[in-house]
């Protein structure tokens, strides 16, 4: 078996005046798909930042694999409604390149890719002010793929849209993983989804944790708080 | 009316201007800055003002005081939140320190008039080729940090996750809005400078649908209103700066009208 692309072990973090987590150790597997599944406020974007080395820990290690690659999609953006560039302009940004204005014949067909990857070529065009919340989330996923990366964090893709669109992106991610051997962390509260379309689950509560594999997940004996998820993200 | 000397300075310099501004500006409005564009065009006019106290040139004052208040409101404010009460206690003091200078200095009122409204008469040789290396420093350094700055301009959520940081790139477009800021009131003036660098930027807002398209359709707003102003002003004899504020007005209506059409 070849080594875990993340090891996490006896991490420990907490804001100053708000402890986080104790002792927390778990892997995540080449090509696995893991949900971070915890309360509002628990602490899961906190993890990522983590993660992606933007706060040290208190105590304790994160380790990658040397040719680790990450693309994360962020919890919030601010794309208003006359936000003017298209979805392919948008997803463009991302290429950095040499720095000047005009694309290269190579950097075009990795946006042809991403978009493919990501279904939008027929969308390609609308401005992204006006594309559907679904439609807006693939675009920040396209972006986050423009790189070739082979870690994929999603903080709460999936919470503002509607039960098919939800689906229809999460089935996105899972093509995604299947297809490209992406290792996907999944932030949510939505029980469900995790247990549809991940292999394995981190929980976070205050002062525990809990990692198993989904087919062990008993939605019945779950913190109350994540059980309501549905109705909750609906209403955000 | 090309045969006259200062309608050729003007026409230079006025042309520089409108695709320095008509660029700036697109990144301007992407940012929100439309605000501290605003306020750095009075910071302009004490610069001006303190230019004719010290005895130096117009243009060389207005970029030291609009470089030092946008670097100011930088320092102060890096967090969005803060950045419009920083803005307005920076831009309050830089108004006072204007009149300030100009009663100190004994100039007419008619000098402030210059300084507020533009003259295009005002502008010499010198002053064109000063606007234009100004004008060719802020595009060249634009040209290598494009991407970037697009990147965070745009979307700055996303530049910070894949890694950009927003800092320098913050710093950076400070200091060339307050040289574009500097350069554009030769003409228009600093009362209205803020024109050029936030209408053309609506007009490309509406009508563009990528960068490329959107800095095009802003760089040919303020050039077709610049040119057809100069021209106005020279048949009529009334103030130039009029006309471009109401042909880049006439423009701006045009392009959120076709904007609400197309919904
Ligand atoms: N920079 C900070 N300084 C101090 N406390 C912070 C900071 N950032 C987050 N916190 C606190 O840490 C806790 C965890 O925040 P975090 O954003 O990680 O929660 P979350 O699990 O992602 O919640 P949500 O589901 O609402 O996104 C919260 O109580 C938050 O107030
Ligand atoms: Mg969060």
């Amino acid at each position: 078996m070849t080594a875990p692309l993340l090891t996490v072990d006896h991490l420990s973090f907490g804001f100053r005046d708000r402890p986080l987590y104790e002792d927390l150790s778990f892997t995540l597997p080449r090509g696995s798909m893991t949900s971070l599944i915890g309360a509002n406020g628990v602490g899961k974007t906190t993890l990522v930042r983590l993660l992606m080395g933007e706060l040290q820990p208190n105590a304790g290690t994160i380790t990658f694999t040397a040719d680790m690659k990450l693309g994360y999609v962020p919890q919030f953006r601010n794309i208003d409604s006359e936000f003017p560039l298209t979805i392919a302009s948008f997803v463009q940004l991302n290429q950095l390149g040499h720095g000047f204005p005009w694309h290269t014949k190579r950097e075009k067909v990795a946006l042809h890719q991403a978009l493919a990857q990501t279904h939008l070529l027929e969308r390609r065009n609308l401005a992204m002010g006006r594309a559907s919340g679904g439609e807006k989330q693939k675009a920040y996923l396209a972006q986050a793929l423009l790189t070739q990366p082979n870690f994929l964090i999603l903080d709460e893709a999936t919470a503002s849209l509607d039960v098919n669109t939800k689906e229809e992106l999460m089935g996105l991610v899972k093509e995604l993983n299947e297809t490209l051997g992406l290792t996907v962390l999944f932030v949510t509260h939505d029980l469900g989804l995790a247990k549809a379309y991940t292999d394995q689950y981190l929980l976070l509560t205050p002062g525990h944790y809990e990692m198993r594999a989904t087919d062990q997940m008993d939605i019945a004996t779950m913190p109350d708080e994540l059980k309501s998820g549905e109705e909750e993200e609906a209403a955000h | 009316m090309f045969t006259y000397d200062f309608m050729q300075n003007a026409w230079l310099a006025a042309t520089f201007i409108a695709i320095t501004t008509g660029i700036v500006g697109v990144f301007v409005t992407a940012r929100g800055m439309s605000f501290l564009a605003h306020t750095l065009s009075e910071v302009g006019f004490a610069g001006a003002a303190f230019a004719v106290f010290v005895a130096i040139r117009p243009l060389d004052g207005m970029l030291l005081f609009t470089i030092l208040a946008s670097l100011t409101v930088g320092k102060l404010s890096v967090k969005q939140s803060r950045r419009e009460a920083s803005i307005s206690a920076v831009s309050s003091v830089f108004i006072g320190l204007g009149i300030l200078f100009l009663s100190l200095s004994n100039e007419s009122s008619s000098y402030a008039t210059t300084i507020l409204f533009g003259s295009i008469i005002g502008i010499s040789r010198q002053d064109v080729w000063q606007l234009v290396a100004l004008a060719a420093g802020v595009l060249l350094t634009m040209g290598f940090g494009y991407r970037k700055l697009a990147f965070d301009s745009f979307d700055a959520v996303g530049a910070r996750a894949q890694g950009v940081r927003g800092n320098w790139i913050s710093i950076y477009f400070l200091l060339i809005l307050a040289i574009s800021v500097s350069i554009g009131a030769q003409i228009v003036g600093s009362l209205l400078v803020f024109i050029l660098l936030t209408l053309p930027p609506s007009v490309a807002k509406y009508l563009g649908r990528t960068l490329p398209q959107m800095l095009v359709i802003s760089v040919a707003a303020g050039l077709i209103g610049v040119w057809a102003g100069l021209a106005l002003g020279y048949l009529t004899n009334w103030p130039v700066t009029f006309f471009i504020a109401a042909i880049e007005f006439v423009f701006y209506f045009i392009a959120l009208g076709v904007h609400r059409l197309r919904d």
